[in-house]
């Protein structure tokens, strides 16, 4: 590890307690949230060259507190202007505070910043780009490379999203009790979002949007630091596990995709697999189960067959019946249609499938058509099953998906 | 969810416009602009040059033939492009509806170089 990946590292990790700590001093979470950004660049640029001071954290208190105070004072000045009336200044009183006053550890900070990104007046694009900037400790630049949008639209967005959270009254402090099961929700539900971006990027130029899987588990292991006995957290960490365990072998070197009955087993992450199946286990055994408990639990039967033939498939299929009672949606009903058929026959997965034609919600998607596709396949209807893989290669918007399914389609070709 | 947004529109026409009425239509747009840069929507816009100043390159006996136009004084022409990135279709529909006056709009999903293995 380079000496500016091991001070990338430690800013990431500081960024929130950072942020946290100024946020109790002065309040105003959008100045605070510009002033630690500017803090953490100034550290990007410096510290690789100078070395990290020795006290990292202080050293950015410190210098983001004195940005704070010059937009303070700006702001002051501005509305002097503005008014030509002496504007009340708070910036004096807040002159170089002892840089140590208020640096003891509050754990909770991180997560108190994770619900207030996380508020549910912002759409799940601003949720995810401001918790990637605030809690996350990424610059504009880089959560705007792995979105592939400009970056000053990017600083639009974060900028829009903490003017909406101010407008909502919203304060730096934890929900209330009544609201934390389903603010804990939003926060999981943004985290998995995260994950799934950098999982789904394929490889060349997508690789910088790929970190974004590591920077959603290292996001995803705090918080089941903060909340150890909370099962649906582990239950999504182990799920983030097991699922990026087979990343080394979903695609080749071209960026095409690999079926997950196709990919070379030996080049999943053994290690990853073990942390993921231990966590589930455990949460299983004494958390009340939840869906992301269950879909972690699917994703270790799979990881752990050492040949697609070895899968538990009716293991499987009495998992996705539990989540389609826990949490239904017709994408557990699509993937419940798959583990239908390899228990009982792929005939009774595409009885289950069409139950999907008259809900709107997966009407012309691409993925019932290529679940289709298989099943009619599996079923030895080959013309069938060529058309619904053209379909569904005419629908996706993804390009290695749409080469995949006229690969299919090619094969049945007669 | 990545979507451009082709405006065209009947030059002819739009010259034709009472007075008032081509002002009134950019104004319009210029608005629509503002929300969605406030937004974080709008990615990118490309105005394109008059479509008389165009020119059309075919390969003719394997070599590529530059010729004029195809001009666009009397049919529909792609006049500018929008890059957006929204939530849903639903909202790049809507966006597309505000840009309807005196034009024809077509919106169009963006391929992405990600996807999930099946």
């Amino acid at each position: 590890m380079s000496g500016a990946d091991r001070v990338e590292d430690l800013l990431r990790e500081l960024a929130p307690q950072v942020l946290g700590t100024l946020v109790r001093r002065y309040g105003q979470f959008d100045l605070c949230e510009d002033a630690v950004q500017e803090a953490l660049l100034a550290a990007a640029v410096q510290w690789p060259q100078a070395g990290v001071p020795e006290q990292p954290r202080a050293w950015l208190v410190t210098v983001a507190s004195r940005r704070m105070t010059d937009q303070v004072r700006a702001e002051g000045a501005r509305r002097r202007r503005e008014e030509t009336v002496a504007a009340r200044s708070p910036a004096d009183a807040l002159v170089a505070p002892g840089a140590d006053a208020d640096l003891r550890p509050e754990a909770d900070d991180t997560l108190t910043l994770l619900f207030l990104c996380c508020h549910p007046a912002l759409t799940p694009a601003s949720q995810v780009a401001l918790t990637l900037r605030a809690v996350g400790g990424l610059t504009t630049a880089q959560v705007a490379v792995a979105f592939l949008v400009p970056e000053a639209t990017m600083a639009q967005r974060i900028s829009r999203a903490k003017q909406t959270i101010k407008a909502a009254g919203a304060r730096f402090a934890p929900p209330p009790p009544e609201e934390r099961p389903d603010r804990l929700r939003v926060v999981l539900q943004v985290l998995y979002l995260i994950f799934n971006e950098g999982y789904a990027a394929s490889s060349g130029p997508d690789l910088q949007r790929a970190e974004l899987t590591t920077e959603a588990i290292r996001l995803a292991r705090e918080l089941h630091r903060l909340l150890p006995d909370d099962g649906e957290v582990a239950g999504l960490l182990a799920l983030m596990l097991l699922t990026d365990a087979r990343r080394p072998a979903r695609t080749l070197p071209d960026g095409s995709l690999v079926p997950l009955a196709e990919q070379d087993r030996s080049r999943w992450d053994a290690a990853a697999i073990a942390e993921g199946v231990a966590l589930v286990t455990a949460s299983l055994a004494r958390a009340p189960v939840g869906p992301y408990q269950v879909q972690a639990a699917i994703a270790a039967v799979h990881d752990e067959a050492a040949r697609a033939a070895d899968t538990d498939w009716p293991q499987i299929l009495v998992l996705y019946e539990l989540l389609e009672r826990l949490a239904p949606s017709p994408v557990v009903t699509l993937n419940h249609a798959v583990a239908l058929a390899m228990v009982r026959g792929p005939l009774a997965g595409l009885d289950l499938l069409a139950t999907l034609d008259d809900d709107g919600r997966l009407a012309g998607h691409h993925r019932l058509d290529a679940v289709r596709a298989h099943l009619l396949e599996l079923a030895g209807d080959p013309t069938a099953a060529r058309e619904r893989y053209r379909a569904a290669a005419r629908r996706t918007t993804s390009l290695p998906e749409q080469r995949y399914l006229e690969g299919r389609a090619a094969r049945l070709d007669p | 969810m990545k979507y451009v947004v082709l405006i065209y529109s009947n030059p002819a026409a739009w010259s034709a416009l009472p007075a008032g009425e081509a002002d009134r239509v950019l104004q319009v747009h210029n608005d629509l602009i503002d929300e969605l840069t406030g937004s974080g929507e709008l990615l990118n816009i490309y105005r394109l040059a008059h479509a008389g100043n165009a020119r059309t390159v075919a390969l003719r006996d394997g070599v590529p033939v530059v010729t004029d136009g195809p001009f666009g004084e009397s049919k529909e022409v792609l006049a500018s492009l929008w890059e957006i990135d929204v939530e849903r279709l639903d909202r790049a529909l809507a966006i597309a509806g505000v840009l309807t006056p005196h034009a024809t709009v077509e919106v169009r999903a963006l391929m992405d170089a990600a996807g999930m293995e099946m």
